[in-house]
């Protein structure tokens, strides 16, 4: 049986781990949805440029693992003179990684809106960037919502790696509390538990989500 | 940085070798989880009862965990209660377990695509259901699974360099030890360009397959 003791004897650490995990994500969240949607509309954009720019950003981060750009941000910036903590290199790297993958969630809303929009809205005067910001992306947020809540759960997983850099999560608070105790069984199951919170309801509510939106259409 | 002290012979190869331990790792635990995928993919779309629930319960679970912790558990924790593995079992197991969950749900949905109208017309031609899923359903349904599988092996080899925890020795783990070595701090960002370079030649390479296949299926 789980020896409950240990919840209630680190309870500081394991709610400490809790916040920062929460925190560090929905930063992440927040900062990879603004530039994952600033990539979406770089791809789509009328100018080859942007095009390859972001065609090229989303490739090259998609295809590369998490760790190594926590790593890179965390290891190896110092050595050219920036120095982050645990914690900063940790949600940047899980902004520069999910932000591509974001941004083709947005790409695909985007698309979904139909061309006639785009053009009614661009010979009743409005510029390229008015009809974005004003015609197509509120109407594209709507097919975008279901994703993003994927990425959010994807995030709040992945925020796990962020022990690996120290930065006071809750893997990282497990590992302490683990080490201190010298009982590793019970600790882990215990920080299970603390994920499965956070995850499980977000994944039935991008559930519900997933299927009025196909109700709808 | 030093590029030309970080990219020697012997750092180099100790990169390939590292690189062949992430490849070896990732395409068994794939062969593993694409085989306990089906037969959980298969149990749950044929709602085969008390089964398919315990599974889908386990399912969910699984797959709502972060992979690093799976890793650790296995790793870690299973000892204390006297389950022993190498540290490349475990990093094998782990992947298995967490990959089969996701893989379950790609063959799940690949499985539901298929139009109950072939069902019913395999059913009414006289096969039973096995029959019927054997000859009608999964034949079609795997063509359309090819894509989702390749896409799901790259995430497998990204997910692979989380057993650097364990000190599996794969691409991270050597990019790590050639870093930690007296001096190595010059090479730090030489190394991880490199070693992020190789993950995306293999990666982007495998995408675009992915991509040609889901453009023949569809």
């Amino acid at each position: 049986m789980l020896d409950f003791t240990i919840l209630t004897n680190n309870w500081d650490m394991y709610v400490e781990g809790f916040k920062n995990t929460l925190l560090t994500s929905l930063l992440a969240l927040i900062g990879s949805f603004l530039f994952g949607t600033l990539l979406a509309v770089f791809r789509i954009a009328p100018i080859k440029s942007l095009n390859w720019i972001g065609t090229i950003y989303v490739e090259f981060f998609r295809n590369i693992p998490l760790l190594i750009i926590a790593f890179t941000l965390y290891a190896g910036f110092p050595t050219l003179g920036i120095e982050l903590d645990g914690f900063q290199a940790g949600t940047i790297a899980l902004i520069i990684y999910t932000s591509a993958f974001i941004s083709e969630a947005v790409r695909a809303g985007i698309l979904s809106v139909h061309k006639g929009q785009t053009e009614a809205a661009r010979s009743s005067g409005l510029t390229y960037i008015e009809t974005m910001r004003y015609v197509v992306l509120p109407q594209a947020i709507k097919i975008v919502i279901p994703p993003l809540g994927n990425q959010f759960i994807n995030l709040v997983k992945n925020s796990s790696i962020l022990s690996v850099i120290a930065a006071g999560e809750l893997m990282y608070q497990a590992d302490l509390i683990s080490a201190r105790t010298y009982v590793v069984f019970d600790v882990y199951i215990i920080v299970a538990l603390f994920y499965l919170v956070i995850t499980l309801p977000l994944s039935y509510g991008v559930n519900y989500l997933e299927k009025r939106l196909a109700k709808s259409n | 940085m030093n590029f030309t002290g970080a990219f020697t012979p012997d750092h180099l190869k100790f990169l390939l070798e590292g690189f062949l331990v992430t490849l070896q790792v990732a395409s068994i635990a794939i062969v593993f989880s694409f085989i306990i995928a089906a037969v959980i993919g298969i149990i749950r779309y044929a709602k085969i009862p008390v089964l398919a629930q315990i599974l889908g319960v386990l399912v969910e679970l699984i797959r709502n965990l972060p992979l690093l912790l799976i890793i650790f558990f296995i790793h870690f924790a299973l000892p204390e209660v006297g389950i022993k593995f190498s540290i490349i079992m475990s990093a094998i197991i782990a992947l298995t377990i967490f990959e089969s969950a996701m893989l379950s749900e790609v063959i799940r949905s690949g499985l539901t695509s298929i139009h109950k109208g072939q069902i019913e017309a395999g059913r009414s031609s006289g096969l039973s259901y096995i029959q019927t899923l054997w000859h009608i359903v999964l034949p079609q349904a795997l063509r359309r699974m090819v894509p989702p599988i390749v896409s799901q092996f790259i995430s497998l080899l990204k997910d692979t360099s989380l057993a650097v925890v364990i000190s599996l020795p794969e691409l991270m783990h050597n990019a790590n030890v050639i870093n930690n070595q007296p001096g190595g701090d010059k090479f730090v960002m030489p190394i991880f360009i490199l070693v992020a370079l190789m993950y995306f030649i293999v990666n982007y390479t495998l995408s675009i397959i992915a991509r040609r296949l889901e453009l023949k299926t569809t």
